[in-house]
């Protein structure tokens, strides 16, 4: 308290205000993330893609199943497939449902009434969000050092390009959900969302080579950064031979560098001003008027 | 240099901390308010007063910064709460009417979590935020500190939403409908909270109600809106002696009981006393009660007699 500023607002007790919410909000991370391990329902949430993975690679590597064409296992590029998905589901979709819902419930007017607490909230979020991608990740490679998964996961460089492209995946998809959760009103359209997502993985070519859809589909799928998050995986995760079924035959990592930091910047750009603008319109009222109509749907 | 860095300039004892002049909202083509105006002093307890739709949360939202108002001018510790920074935001506390939010969190977790966002902004005279375990005892959840907010009950909840509003020692508070849905002793319970702040934090309390006797308890002052208007401004003794025009008196002689309504009861029992003199017996004046005239006043103002009423009654202001 010597720094001399006279009120908050400028300078150094500014800075001090937003270093508190940042740690409030790493706070807040920590907390809601470990929920995950202490409550049944949150670690439903996250369980799933593993356990099935695993119950996959089990099924293909006890039946010796190849990629057709190769000597590689097929449980490898399910566990690729599998990686890829939970960045993209949970990277666009869960935030943007957790976005919606916590509108809905307060949560986000509490943020609004708390001095900087959109920027402790904000940062909370991401936490939680890429946290839960990240453990459910670690999980998968868990499961893929298993000898018969067939994953390339011996070389350094393989981890480094995994590291990049996920990080560069969860940039360019954590805003895309924030934006998306911006634009839906309520938690019952927000499901839309996870249809729309789920369709998306669906044209990215994650579990089944894009080359086999046509071809305007294919140029469909690689607008969306899932596509090319699922690319990078692959280049990081299976043999270099397996480039073979891309497009153009190859990994293509500059392309994908570039696409999905143009996503990023796109969404980082859009996110705070759609945020902003939701934000802006909270009051207890609003809040009060979804509810009202949630209870009203129910006994309909 | 040493000093209070963090502190906001003292303000005069005497400078309000809300002063709202002839606020305006209108949302398409309906008037919420027209023309609101009221000032509330530090320390005070003010209940803002009304039937449903008269325009109490548009008002307090406007307050709270949360809402844009058509037109006036409207002032909050100092600031236009249109142009409330954070520090600004540091300063007031909000309880609002359906918080259903931070469910899996426990108790603890919340408060000094949320506390954490209020210690930039401690000063001398306000040390922020509320330790949590002491403000945890302040609402009385000691026992339900290490609970998930979802097992709580809903005065339980309600008492958490205090503790919320009030972690970061604001210097006002707004509660919106505090009580609603309350049983009889969740409301007791609650109304002796409010006390408790009241007395010892020194804090300025705005709260809204429909409910006049939760008012008449908790405030000092009671400003009755209806249709976007404030059409009574006082305390409840005040509201109850302008607002009331006839008193009943009662009384008995030779055995027989005598009521009678007068707009003048003083005159009315000298008048009375001076024809019966000592025949007089079991005398009691006493006046409608706060209730029924306020609903008299609310159904008059509501009926379109509007101005009729205001002269009538007379605007009181303290």
């Amino acid at each position: 308290m010597t720094d001399g500023a006279g009120v908050i607002g400028a300078g150094p007790a500014r800075g001090r205000a937003i270093r508190a919410a940042v740690r409030a909000g790493l706070n807040h991370g920590w907390i809601e993330l470990s929920h995950c391990f202490t409550m049944f329902e949150d670690a439903f949430e996250i369980l799933p893609l593993p356990l099935i993975s695993i119950v996959v690679l089990l099924a293909a590597g006890a039946r010796h199943v190849h990629v057709p064409g190769t000597h590689f296992a097929f449980g490898g590029t399910i566990l690729a497939g599998m990686l890829v998905m939970n960045v993209g589901l949970n990277g666009i979709a869960s935030l943007g449902v957790q976005l919606t819902g916590e509108r809905e419930d307060g949560t986000l007017l509490r943020a609004k009434a708390t001095p900087n607490g959109m920027l402790g909230y904000l940062i909370g979020k991401i936490i939680v969000v890429s946290g839960t991608i990240m453990i459910t990740v670690v999980g998968l490679l868990v499961v893929g050092l298993a000898p018969f998964s067939g994953l390339a996961l011996g070389r350094t460089v393989n981890w480094l390009t995994l590291a990049w492209v996920l990080a560069l995946g969860l940039l360019a998809t954590l805003p895309i959900g924030a934006v998306l959760g911006s634009l839906f009103p309520s938690i019952r359209s927000a499901n839309v969302m996870m249809i729309g997502n789920l369709g998306l993985i669906g044209i990215s070519g994650i579990f089944y080579p894009i080359t086999h859809l046509p071809t305007w589909l294919q140029w469909v799928g690689q607008a969306f950064p899932v596509y090319w998050l699922g690319l990078g995986v692959r280049s990081a995760l299976l043999p270099g031979n397996l480039a073979a079924v891309e497009i153009g035959h190859s990994w293509r990592h500059l392309a994908t560098a570039g696409v999905l930091v143009a996503w990023a910047i796109a969404g980082l750009v859009l996110a705070p001003i759609l945020m902003r603008r939701v934000a802006r319109r909270e009051a207890g009222s609003s809040v009060a008027a979804r509810r009202e109509r949630i209870i009203q749907g129910v006994t309909v | 240099m040493p000093g209070p860095a963090l502190s906001r300039p003292a303000d005069p004892d005497d400078e309000p901390v809300i002063d709202v002049r002839d606020l305006r909202m209108r949302y398409g083509k309906t008037d919420v308010l027209n023309g609101v105006s009221f000032t509330a002093r530090r320390g005070e307890v003010l209940a803002l007063l009304g039937p449903n739709g008269a325009g109490k949360t548009t008002t307090i939202e406007i307050l709270e910064g949360f809402r844009m108002r058509s037109a006036g001018q409207v002032s909050v510790l100092g600031v236009d709460p249109a142009h409330g920074g954070e520090a600004w935001r540091a300063r007031i506390g909000i309880v609002l009417q359906s918080w259903r939010d931070h469910r899996k969190w426990r108790v603890r977790e919340l408060l000094a979590n949320l506390g954490r966002y209020y210690a930039p902004y401690s000063s001398p005279e306000a040390s922020r935020p509320w330790d949590p375990d002491e403000l945890i005892g302040t609402v009385g959840l000691t026992e339900h500190a290490h609970k998930r907010i979802r097992q709580l009950s809903g005065g339980q909840r309600r008492r958490l939403d205090v503790a919320v509003g009030i972690v970061g020692r604001p210097e006002l508070l707004f509660l919106d409908e505090p009580t609603a849905g309350f049983d009889p002793e969740a409301r007791r319970e609650f109304h002796d909270l409010v006390h408790r702040l009241a007395d010892r934090e020194e804090a300025t309390i705005l709260l809204t109600t429909h409910d006049l006797d939760e008012a008449e308890k908790l405030a000092d002052r009671i400003m009755i809106l209806a249709n976007g208007t404030i059409i009574a401004d006082g305390s409840a003794d005040e509201l109850s002696r302008r607002m009331s025009t006839e008193a009943e008196v009662r009384w008995s002689r030779d055995g027989q009981r005598f009521v009678h309504s007068a707009g003048d009861p003083a005159g009315f029992v000298r008048e009375l006393f001076r024809q019966y003199g000592g025949s007089v017996e079991d005398l009691e004046v006493s006046r409608a009660s706060l209730e029924d005239t306020y609903m008299a006043l609310v159904r008059q103002f509501e009926s379109g007699h509007g101005q009729g009423a205001e002269s009538k009654f007379g605007m009181v202001t303290s």
